[in-house]
């Protein structure tokens, strides 16, 4: 990736000098996290909520350089409401659901992202990842337990039995720490798997790609748009998507051969845009000239060395999968580790991180290579059958569902070992494995709200009245009865959950159904708890 | 009375649509193009059905 052109937005940091830098014995902290990215902050800030107190690095003392995300989905959003900046980001982004795709000139296909309502989180959002960063920043900077150290970077790292030993330099010269875990988030060129020597393999697309972020003052609607062989910029691709602050992201395909440093000159930009926007007036923001690539780590568990979003795994933005489903490897990594730090779980637990979280991996790198496939034929005989595509898609539906640009991001479901199988079918939305879906409530006070807003830290029993009293959850599970806790005012949570009276759910700390019966049984509860802690 | 399906049956219509193009991954034109005429001639006798072959020729004449 090359940058060029300023952009005004850029928070700074400043570097501190910690006391582990003076200390005369390496310290030693239960958990180091490499990389204040999305990813990194997400976890540092997950563990902390759990009690586990976290040192984050990071090399940089800034954010807001390059274009990188602008789509935050739904899931991610419901766990950035669980660290406690959900709702800020939804406040602060811009809310979209509907999609146009265009062949040529025609509008050949639209779509509507979400059309279930009563759901406290929207879809997807818009809003520029350094927001994003800044909001976690601020987050991570009101917890305790998160020491976040900027112009920390991560030089050396010795791998131990039960710990790793590194070495970070710093603007005051290196010092060594010792961490019983380290979680390596430090983005796509990532330091620590360099210094572990592994390899990252997979696949870089020969296509590059023209990302601009513009500032315009446009009265255009709130959709994605994305063109295949428009007029304005014939034979290539075009997505146009805008973010807060009348900016909007264009990505512009340029096909294998373009030069990129001269591609990136803003005269040659101004006249690619200008031949797409009209006469419309707009301020380039930030311009960079991309090449994808879809890969990943054979592993995530290395050790005590444990790999979270890019660090591990990398993905067109086609889909918006990347840090999308970095902060979804924060989260289901979070609990586990903590859960083994405090002595709740063995080390399995950790082994199940790699096992759900390269499945979302496989199917995030599946769908981006699809997706980009599809938008950049790499062949002139795949372009053929892609135009074919094209060409039937006004006429025949099942064209139209063959067009990929972008299959966007949703909560991945695990198929799981932490999982206790189903003994009774169930219909619904709720799918074993998968985050529950959120849904309407009612609050004992009559005020409205929402069921994932109610779901606690730990496990949690959901159960359903049958008359008699509710059951007592058992040890280490919290109990949410619908109808004493919250109310299912219109019967959605009981459709969604397929619920009969007496049934009972299971949820993991993140929220995912990890067990569920048409009446309690303590004994099965308490079977299935353990079996998500990792202990059958 | 038009008996060509033109809604889409398949499952996962992304697979359908990847298992076309990896058949003609590393294919020139010329050779593509006669793996589709071969693949053609496969299908249209899995149809087997004279009306809806002449239907889907005239749609993808017209498209
Ligand atoms: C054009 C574009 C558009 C995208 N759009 C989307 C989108 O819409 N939605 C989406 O979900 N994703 C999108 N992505 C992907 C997204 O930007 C990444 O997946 C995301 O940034 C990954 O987060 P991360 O925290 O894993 O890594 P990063 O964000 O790369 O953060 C890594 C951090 O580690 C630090 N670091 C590196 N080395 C060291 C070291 N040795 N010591 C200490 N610190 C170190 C870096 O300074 C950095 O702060 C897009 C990407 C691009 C390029």
């Amino acid at each position: 990736m090359t940058t060029s052109a300023d952009r005004k937005t850029v928070y700074r940091y400043d570097y501190r000098r910690s006391a582990d830098q003076d200390a005369r014995a390496i310290v030693r902290r239960p958990v180091v996290v490499v990389g204040a990215g999305p990813v990194g902050l997400a976890a540092a800030i997950d563990l902390a909520l759990r009690g586990v107190p976290v040192v984050l690095i990071d090399d940089a003392d800034r954010i807001g350089e390059g274009s990188r995300g602008i789509c935050w989905a739904k899931r991610t959003l419901e766990i950035c409401d669980r660290l406690g900046v959900g709702e800020s980001l939804v406040a602060q982004g811009v809310t979209w659901k509907l999609g146009k795709l265009y062949h040529g000139d025609d509008l050949v296909f639209s779509f509507d992202l979400l059309p279930e309502d009563g759901h406290k989180m929207p879809a997807f959002i818009n809003l520029q990842q350094y927001y994003l960063e800044k909001a976690l920043v601020g987050r991570a900077g009101e917890i305790d337990d998160i020491d976040l150290r900027w112009k920390n970077r991560l030089v050396g790292l010795e791998q131990h039995n039960d710990h790793v030993q590194l070495t970070i330099d710093t603007p005051d010269g290196p010092y060594r720490l010792a961490a019983d875990w380290l979680i390596a988030a430090d983005g796509a060129r990532s330091s620590t798997r360099d210094l572990l020597g592994l390899s990252f393999s997979g696949v870089t697309f020969e296509d590059k790609f023209l990302i601009a972020d513009i500032r315009m003052a446009a009265d255009l609607p709130t959709e994605r748009r994305f063109w295949f062989d428009p007029p304005f910029h014939s034979g290539q691709s075009a997505l146009m998507h805008r973010q807060p602050d009348n900016v909007w992201r264009i990505d512009l395909q340029l096909g294998p051969d373009a030069d990129v440093a001269e591609e990136q000159k803003p005269e040659r930009v101004t006249a690619r845009l200008e031949r797409m926007l009209g006469d419309r007036p707009f301020d380039l923001e930030w311009i960079s000239v991309y090449r994808f690539n879809c890969r990943r780590l054979d592993r995530f568990i290395h050790g005590r060395v444990i790999f979270v979003g890019d660090a591990a795994h990398q993905v067109s933005p086609f889909g918006a999968r990347g840090a999308n489903s970095g902060i979804q490897d924060a989260e289901n990594l979070a609990w586990k580790l903590g859960a083994v730090i405090k002595g709740e779980a063995g080390e399995a637990l950790i082994g199940s991180y790699e096992t759900e979280r390269i499945q979302a991996a496989d199917e995030n790198i599946t769908h981006s290579t699809r997706s980009t496939d599809f938008i950049a034929p790499h062949t002139d005989a795949e372009r053929a059958l892609r135009n074919a595509v094209l060409a039937l898609a006004p006429k025949a539906e099942f064209a139209r569902r063959m067009i990929n640009s972008g299959r966007l991001s949703v909560a991945t479901f695990y198929g799981s070992p932490l999982s206790t199988p189903d003994e009774s079918p169930f219909a619904g939305s709720a799918r074993l494995g998968a985050p529950l879906p959120d849904c309407p409530i009612r609050n004992p006070d009559g005020s409205a709200g929402y069921l994932l807003e109610n779901l606690g830290d730990g496990f949690t029993l959901l159960t359903f009245r049958n008359g008699a009293s509710p059951p007592s959850a058992p040890e280490g599970v919290s109990r949410l009865s619908v109808g004493i806790d919250i109310d299912d005012a219109d019967g959605t949570l009981a459709r969604r959950l397929d619920a009969t009276p007496g049934a009972v759910y299971l949820l993991r700390p993140d929220h995912h159904l990890c067990g569920r019966w048409r009446k309690f049984d303590r004994a099965k509860v308490s079977a299935a708890r353990d079996r998500a802690l990792g202990k059958l | 009375m038009t008996k060509l399906v033109t809604a889409s049956q398949f499952a996962d219509p992304d697979a359908a649509y990847v298992a076309l193009v990896e058949a003609r991954r590393s294919l020139d034109e010329q050779a593509a193009a006669a793996l589709d005429a071969r693949l053609v001639l496969i299908l249209a006798n899995h149809i087997g059905d004279i009306d809806v072959l002449r239907e889907a020729i005239a749609l993808a004449k017209g498209a």
